[in-house]
């Protein structure tokens, strides 16, 4: 069977790269979340908040930093839209060596929306930074962001995501001593395999019951009915037909056969 | 049918929008001006500034800590959003004396709170002198009557060399009671200090009221932290409502969308009540924090009940080790009315149990009251749209399906073609 799909896949990916070619004219446009709304280039913040409802706005693929004290909470928020697969590192540069009085361990937690803590499928979420070390670098990638889930579940789902980034140990004598944080969230497009049905009103934004949130909201999220499964299916569909007419003509053979007279 | 729900949704938004509009005392109103931060509203940020005796000390750059406190004040007074009201309070300024008790109230505000004169305000500054005591307790809660009053943000910046010798007033149970007023006071702690006594002091004042404590070595951090501060005192914020939880459901309070503050001691179960119409959303979101010494493992479970005590669905929270807050979150869609009984049935609205719990414990030194802060974040939006399948608008994917298809196509087509040529046959022989 392995060796059937695989000669069938050699005919199909043609077919199916007719289609890609044709994708990005049907694929929506949708804006990516960390795309600033009025076009221009805003500016990298240098600063970090420090509860959920101070969480300070940062964009995908554009580093943040933070100056701070050992011990402060730093929280930032970032947008993770349908389909996507968030990856968030920071990178602390630690207090001189000197000053320190011993090892520390460093901590990144990822909440969603609901303040949910979100689990880390990769990445070192805390690290422990050697008394020597001048800096250390934690990182958490999510899973992959659904466009719905059971409310049971605790899927990562379109919506803001906090970043919290804290020492979690250390010796006492080294709290307050300054730091300098710089975090990161990419993401990264999961494909059409992870496509889920189903969609929220509202993504999970904070204060998503005032109207204003919930319309900004809905211009940095896309709606989500685009993926590649429309071309594996219409592909499929196409194929079917094409292998249908091949089955066809096979049964006939090479045209008439010699016996029948023209006319009859 | 997707598209046609949001739009039904979108409709019945624009709707509810304009009601909105059209009766501006309504719950809805009300709870959305609650959500925003007022404009006008300017942000109080109080400087306390230890002038104690032993300010003189010359350990900082090489200069004594009191003229790199000023050098500090100074870079911080040019620096001054024009938004922010500022004013400075001193401690041991004034009592030079052994008196205990006379030392320990001296405590007088230097600048009052109010749009910054640069000029007076640095003029005031040079005048001070190390002189006395540190009355950390009784300057915090002459700061916080300071900053009375407006709906801005409020902050303490507090300065200091050394800990309070003042007692019995603790200036971190000092800092516990203004946090526990529900005025959203934040004290900073900046300690000149690096000792063992003062760190845990300091540490202990901005845990209790959600703000950071920075250790300073060289005046160039000090102004800069300050600096710091006081632009984050600038930045708006949403404040949240404080509300009181009851021990049962029937007696909750009720709420609407927006945030709320409340107080729960360890253990303690709090229940709120929220009206959801069928198609809408109920979200929400807890966070429980952590503002004094607690044992290492904690949680924190929010439940959505039925009023007769079913479970609808609940967030639960687990942690351990060093933490400002545990939060939780959860979802509840309330299913929408049948399409076919819409036009026939009133929308009832539907009382959702939400309970509020946490399993933070604590030594037996530390005190169990006023309880932890808890934020609530409630919110109604639309219901979302159903999958009806796992994969997205059921489409298919992979080159299983691909193989599938184009094998189910051939047999067609072979089984279509062998037909017609039997029927051929037979039609010839006839």
């Amino acid at each position: 069977m392995r060796t059937t799909t695989r000669m069938l896949s050699g005919v199909l990916l043609a077919g199916a790269a007719l289609f890609q070619a044709a994708a990005p004219v049907l694929a929506d446009p949708a804006p990516s979340p960390g795309a600033s709304g009025d076009g221009e280039e805003q500016a990298a913040p240098t600063e970090a908040g420090t509860a959920f409802r101070t969480a300070v706005k940062i964009r995908q693929d554009q580093p943040a930093t933070a100056e701070a004290s050992t011990g402060d909470y730093l929280y930032w928020v970032f947008d993770a839209d349908a389909g996507r697969t968030a990856t968030v590192r920071a990178t602390v540069k630690l207090p001189e060596a000197a000053a320190r009085h011993g090892a520390a361990t460093w901590r990144l937690d990822v909440y969603d929306g609901l303040r949910r803590r979100q689990a880390c499928v990769h990445g070192g979420q805390t690290k422990a930074a050697p008394a020597g070390a001048a800096s250390v670098t934690v990182s958490c990638t999510l899973r992959t962001v659904r466009a719905w889930a059971e409310p049971w579940a605790d899927d990562p789902l379109p919506g803001s995501y906090f970043v919290r980034l804290t020492v979690a140990d250390l010796p006492q004598e080294d709290l307050g001593l300054p730091v300098r944080a710089e975090v990161l969230a990419t993401a990264k497009d999961a494909g059409g395999a992870r496509a889920v049905d189903g969609t929220l009103a509202v993504p999970l934004v904070p204060g998503a019951s005032d109207a204003e949130v919930a319309e900004a909201a809905d211009g940095a999220f896309s709606s989500g009915w685009w993926s590649s499964r429309w071309i594996w299916t219409v592909g499929g569909g196409v194929l079917g037909a094409a292998a249908a007419i091949a089955g066809y003509t096979v049964t006939r053979g090479a045209g008439r056969p010699s016996r029948v007279p023209p006319g009859a | 049918m997707i598209t046609r729900k949001r739009l039904t949704a979108r409709a019945f938004g624009l709707l509810v929008a304009l009601a909105a509009g059209l009766l501006p005392a309504g719950p809805a109103a009300a709870a959305a001006a609650a959500d925003e931060p007022d404009a006008r509203e300017s942000p109080k940020v109080e400087l306390v500034l230890d002038v104690s005796g032993s300010m003189r000390a010359k350990d900082i750059d090489g200069q004594s800590r009191m003229a790199a406190a000023k050098q500090a004040f100074n870079d911080v007074l040019d620096a001054v959003p024009e938004e922010v009201l500022l004013g400075i309070r001193t401690l041991g300024a004034d009592y030079p004396g052994d008196n205990r008790k006379t030392g320990c109230k001296d405590t007088r505000q230097l600048y009052p709170v109010g749009p910054l004169d640069r000029t007076e305000a640095k003029t005031a500054v040079a005048t001070l002198a190390p002189t006395g005591w540190t009355p950390i307790g009784p300057a915090l809660l002459g700061a916080a009557d300071d900053l009375e009053g407006g709906n801005g943000t409020r902050r303490i910046v507090l300065i200091t060399d050394g800990e309070d010798t003042c007692g019995p007033l603790d200036p971190c149970e000092v800092a516990r009671e203004i946090a526990a007023k529900g005025t959203h006071l934040v004290v900073d702690t900046l300690g000149l200090v690096p000792n063992a006594k003062i760190r845990r002091q300091l540490t202990c004042i901005a845990e209790a009221t959600g703000g950071t404590y920075t250790a300073v070595q060289h005046t160039d951090e000090l102004s800069s932290r300050v600096k710091q501060l006081v632009d984050r005192a600038a930045d708006p914020v949403v404040k949240p409502v404080a509300t009181d939880g009851a021990d049962r459901c029937a007696d909750a309070p009720r709420l609407t969308a927006g945030l709320y503050t409340d107080r729960e001691e360890f253990s303690e179960h709090r229940w709120y009540r929220v009206d959801v119409l069928p198609g809408q959303e109920l979200r929400a979101a807890v966070s429980v924090g952590a503002d004094r010494a607690v044992n290492r493992d904690y949680g924190v479970l929010l439940r959505a009940v039925t009023t007769r005590g079913r479970e609808i669905v609940r967030g639960e929270e687990a942690g351990d080790g060093r933490t400002d807050v545990i939060s939780t979150g959860l979802r509840y869609p309330k299913a929408p009315l049948d399409d076919d009984t819409a036009d026939e049935v009133k929308p009832a609205a539907e009382t959702v149990c939400l309970q509020v719990s946490n399993s933070f414990s604590a030594p037996p030194s530390v005190k169990t009251t006023p309880g932890l802060p808890v934020e609530l974040a409630v919110d109604l939006v639309d219901g979302p749209d159903e999958a009806s399948d796992v994969a997205s608008f059921g489409l298919g994917h992979g080159w299983w399906l691909l193989g599938v298809l184009a094998l189910t196509g051939l047999l067609a087509g072979l089984v279509w073609g062998w037909l017609s040529r039997w029927r051929l046959a037979v039609w010839r022989t006839n």
